[in-house]
């Protein structure tokens, strides 16, 4: 369980994320939605500790997050950021072994190969195992990511809108592997998504933000609605249900 | 046929350490006294020469260059630029401003104290560097460097006005070219320092290697980024003070070498970081003994001959692959 209290963060006059008060589950999808500046992408920052917080703390399993040393954090939870930056020339291998770090603190023990080999077969990756992470396409590059954190072997995955620059064949395809790893490996996926019907599709839960508070929290059928979506959004929405899936419209 | 990289990289450290002895062994050979090593255990005064001035000399270009390109490889990776060197980023300048400092001010300090004062210099000089450029957002790579070069003109421009009142200016620029020809037993000796520094930096490579993939990248893995700028900062710098120190800076150096050997065998650090040291190593030795056979008996210092090749390795590797350094 991960404990969230009254965590809070201003950039000057502006408050991003005001006194948010949360529990995130042990294991399932659980997806962070809501308008641009909600607060959503700095409150999964401060939950994993990349950003500080002005106010409030963040507990996993007991541990606080800001307070503990960050190598106990990494074991507990993982964060993927989108980093358009990474000019570094590394192999996926290599990438997925820097999840490792926590465990080995850079000397791979057997357990490490063990598990860098298990991640790299469950993300499909053999084939890549080899290659330039500069050199692979975006959904590939994606993949590689999560692979690493498979590695660190977290019981909590946040993600930071891991969707973003994906074609809908390699969007659909992370969401199907996020929701194994939650099936088959018991792992908590918190995910921050601008599509609501992915988050829909895929999550267990749903929270939904608006100016930096949380406005609406349950199921999909709770928060996949005309009315919650359209409080949450301020446009009109209207949730129709697709072969079982709840399917939000907001095209027009 | 096409050899994967890792098995590249498995053997390049020792084609580099194969490339450096005995280039070593002819750098000891090279000079304007003639060596008789058959008689070297009967005959005291060619011993001597051996001890006390052939074996620290190549014992200083080893240790300078190897210890110069690691410091090269840190800095551009922290500064996830290529382009980024002692050289670019006012490191060398601050450095010998340091060194002028003290020169004026207590010349009589021991090395290691000019070594220190030095240092901090430069890591004082290289962090206003740092901080400039991650509080700027700049739209193509080459700016990086391009700022760098003008924040070390305005440190040299500073050291000029107080060297020239001082009648130090000929004494600056001997800082600011590197040559082993004055290098004896008893003078050379900080080098090692630098050469334990760098190796320090091996302990660490992996920091700096999580560092390079950006701040979120290295704290989700349990990696204190500032803690990992800081050290590497204070290991180039420390590396820049003790070459500008006791030989000269050697331009083009931390630039080059790391380039190419990160060109070739991808950016893990710790992977790449014996074969980039022994390569910083093999090119001031080439580069030394090309300076010291060129006009013989006489010398060309080392800096000079590093700057020549430097700067041309340097425009074909901009010209080469421009279009990815500048997309990177």
């Amino acid at each position: 369980m991960i404990t969230i209290d009254a965590l809070t963060k201003a950039y000057d006059e502006t408050v991003v994320v005001d006194h948010v008060n949360l529990q995130l589950p042990d294991s399932g999808v659980t997806s962070l939605i809501g308008p641009n500046g909600a607060g959503k992408s700095t409150l999964l920052s401060m939950v994993s500790r990349i950003l500080g917080a002005d106010a409030g703390s963040v507990s996993v399993e007991g541990v606080d997050v800001f307070k503990a040393p960050s190598k106990q954090v990494a074991r507990k939870l993982s964060i993927l950021r989108q980093d358009a930056h990474t000019t570094a020339r590394i192999t996926v291998r290599e990438l997925v072994e820097f999840g490792r770090y926590p465990h080995s603190h850079g000397r791979l023990t057997a357990d490490c190969h063990a598990a860098v080999a298990e991640a790299l077969t469950y993300c499909d990756l053999e084939d890549l195992a080899e290659r330039p992470i500069h050199q692979l396409s975006g959904g590939q590059r994606q993949r590689a990511y999560v692979a690493m954190v498979l590695a660190q072997d977290t019981r909590y995955v946040l993600l930071d809108e891991p969707l973003n620059n994906l074609d809908m064949v390699h969007a659909t395809g992370l969401m199907q592997l996020l929701r194994r790893l939650a099936d088959e490996k018991g792992k908590s996926i918190v995910l921050v998504l601008h599509d609501v019907n992915y988050a829909s599709v895929y999550s267990d839960r749903i929270i939904a933000m608006r100016n930096g508070a949380v406005v609406h929290d349950g199921p999909p059928e709770a928060v996949i609605t005309d009315h919650a979506l359209g409080d949450v959004y301020g446009m009109e929405f209207s949730v129709h249900t697709l072969g079982g899936d709840r399917i939000a419209a907001y095209f027009r | 046929m096409k050899l994967s990289r890792s098995t590249v990289a498995a053997v390049a450290p020792w084609v580099a350490a194969a490339a450096v002895l005995p280039l070593a062994v002819v750098s000891v050979f090279v000079g304007a006294a003639n060596v008789d090593f058959g008689a070297l255990w009967s005959d005291e005064q060619s011993r001597q020469l051996l001890l006390q001035s052939r074996l620290p000399r190549t014992f200083a270009i080893i240790l300078a260059g190897a210890a110069l390109a690691v410091a090269g490889l840190i800095m551009q990776h922290l500064a996830r630029n290529r382009f980024v060197a002692p050289s670019t980023a006012g490191t060398v300048d601050a450095a010998a401003l340091g060194l002028l400092t003290v020169t004026i001010l207590t010349p009589g300090m021991a090395v290691m104290g000019k070594v220190l004062v030095a240092c901090v210099f430069a890591l004082a000089g290289t962090a206003l560097f740092v901080m400039l450029i991650q509080r700027v957002q700049f739209k193509d790579v080459i700016f990086v460097p391009l700022v760098g070069i003008v924040l070390g003109g305005v440190y040299a421009a500073i050291g000029q006005f107080f060297a020239y009142r001082t009648n130090l200016t000929q004494t600056m620029s001997v800082w600011m070219n590197g040559d082993f020809s004055g290098i004896i037993q008893g003078r050379y000796e900080t080098l090692w320092l630098a050469g334990g520094v760098a190796l320090l930096a091996y302990l660490f490579a992996n920091w700096f290697t999580a560092a390079g993939m950006g701040k979120d990248f290295a704290t989700n893995i349990g990696v204190n980024f500032k803690w990992a700028m800081a050290g590497g900062l204070s290991i180039a710098a420390m590396v820049t003070a003790v070459v500008v120190t006791t030989v000269g800076a050697i331009p083009f150096l931390g630039l080059i070498v790391p380039n190419i050997v990160t060109m070739i065998l991808g950016d893990n650090l710790r992977r790449i970081l014996p074969t980039t040291a022994l390569a910083g190593a093999a090119l001031v030795l080439v580069c030394d003994i090309v300076g010291r056979v060129l006009i013989f008996p006489y010398e060309i210092a080392v800096g000079v001959i590093v700057g020549t090749i430097g700067s041309a390795i340097f425009l074909a590797l901009i010209l080469r692959k421009s279009n990815r350094y500048a997309a990177a």
